[in-house]
């Protein structure tokens, strides 16, 4: 096994090793998920097998998460700096960005060339987005760290599904504003999934614009102008689906709507678990206390976290979001979901039952402890469900029902 | 010309490099930059945030 080790002047020989460390080949290996239904339809010739893909990511990796269970395992300060100039873990997250690539092209092709069912059609077209949609969570863990090369790769992995403006909103909008009511990408209570997707998703696509026109005018230059990293990645989603549509016809045109949508969708779920009902308060000068450890939920399942590069480790990533995958910590006594995200997603999709799990977990946190001043509420909805949630309150200790 | 800190991640606003990505001249100083200033690497510390580290 890989150890790293360093000489503390006073602490002395400091010593880790991180027992995900092969684990993280895994990645490399979800274009197989992505294309199991394919290959299950040629060995047993049943269309109603590429249904496999998605139940295996939305109710697969949940029973994985439960049977392989949590890892709170953290790295020493001391030996960062090493984990994080390791070039291994620096490669894996860039080489999976050419299998988006691949893979859309295998999708476009597959659906082109043989007859299908309509059933079968949409479990395609949303396998095919479900796995750009994991795209856009490497563009996320690639388009926060400062190398060229990084970025580009953030870009490419966003092209696969026309997303190019979201490491732009994400690193400026989302971050600065996050879990206020200022920030569209950060989910109220009482506010379901899909309202929030038709707030978040256009508020999305315009403020990232805005922040790089803004970027581009300091500069002194046009919007249009080619340095514009928004406009790059879009150029590419309209070389690569242009592409597609010439070579495979029309066909392509419904396919990759709903591909891209979809992959926007799976974002969206990310989005709206990560801060649900979470509030920032203001300062004595009017501005926001800076975002803090209890301002976003975590999970620390392995076989989500393995998925989604450690993105449920949530809270260290808002407080130090240039910190690559590997070194996200865990912290105790943090907002935590009950189970990893692919699970949660499942359930937004179901708002009661959303509500359910949510709602006096929230109320519950030690900061909130059943007060609304202290929550992110959706307008309008305060004196109802102040009403609905009268007895939860800090004496009834529903944080640890779960 | 001064340098300035982000103590959130370290990043450094040296006043004689500027920030030409963010369309922040060399030579503009940390006093003009704008009052929405926000750390280019980590976005999470604004301009109030900053501490001088060298004059
Ligand atoms: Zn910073």
């Amino acid at each position: 096994m890989h150890r790293f080790t360093t000489q503390h002047p006073d602490k002395g020989e400091i010593t880790y090793q991180d027992r995900k460390r092969y684990l993280w080949l895994v990645s490399l290996l979800y274009p197989l998920v992505a294309l199991s239904g394919i290959g299950l339809y040629y060995l047993t010739d049943n269309q109603w097998l590429f249904v496999v893909p998605l139940i295996a990511s939305y109710i697969g990796v949940s029973v994985l998460d439960w049977l392989l269970g949590e890892d709170r395992n953290n790295p020493p300060e001391e030996l960062v700096p090493q984990l994080e100039a390791d070039a291994y873990y620096r490669w894996l997250p860039i080489l999976t960005v050419p299998m988006h690539v691949l893979v859309l092209v295998i999708f476009a092709w597959f659906i082109s060339s043989h007859d299908l069912g309509v059933p079968a059609l949409i479990m395609l077209t949303l396998t095919a987005g479900l796995y750009s949609g994991l795209g856009i969570n490497t563009a996320h863990e690639l388009g926060h760290k400062k190398p060229a090369l990084e970025r580009w790769m953030a870009r490419i992995a966003l092209a696969v599904s026309g997303y190019g403006h979201f490491c732009v909103e994400h690193n400026r909008g989302h971050h600065r504003h996050v879990a206020t009511p200022e920030d569209p990408a950060s989910s109220k209570m009482g506010e379901n999934i899909y309202q929030f997707a038709c707030k978040e998703i256009p508020a999305g696509f315009r403020r990232g614009w805005q922040c790089e026109k803004e970027r581009m005018e300091r500069q002194g230059k046009s919007v249009w102008h080619p340095s514009n990293e928004v406009l790059q990645s879009y150029a590419l989603t309209l070389v690569i689906q242009g592409a597609l549509i010439a070579v495979f016809g029309w066909i392509m045109l419904p396919f990759l709507l709903v591909q891209n949508f979809f992959g926007w969708w799976q974002l969206t779920s990310a989005n709206y678990i990560e801060h649900y009902g979470l509030l920032r308060q203001r300062k004595a000068n009017g501005g926001y206390e800076h975002c803090q450890p209890w301002h976003s939920w975590n999970a620390d399942y392995i076989a989500s976290n393995l998925l989604l590069f450690q993105l449920e480790r949530h809270s260290d990533h808002h407080a130090n979001p240039t910190r690559r995958y590997q070194s996200l910590r865990s912290f105790a006594d943090l907002p935590t979901l009950p189970i990893g995200y692919f699970g949660m997603y499942a359930i937004a999709m179901l708002p009661a039952l959303w509500y359910r799990v949510m709602d006096k977990r929230l109320l519950a946190l030690p900061h909130i402890a059943g007060d609304f001043d202290k929550v992110n509420i959706a307008p309008g909805r305060r004196a109802e469900l102040e009403a609905r949630y009268a007895g939860v309150s800090a004496q009834q200790p529903a944080a640890q029902e779960a | 010309m001064a340098k300035y800190l982000c103590p959130g991640c370290g990043y450094q606003y040296d006043e004689a490099l500027g920030e030409p990505r963010e369309g922040f001249a060399p030579g503009t100083i940390f006093t003009a930059l704008p009052e929405d200033f926000f750390c280019p690497d980590c976005a999470v510390r604004g301009k109030d945030d900053f501490e001088l580290v060298e004059e």
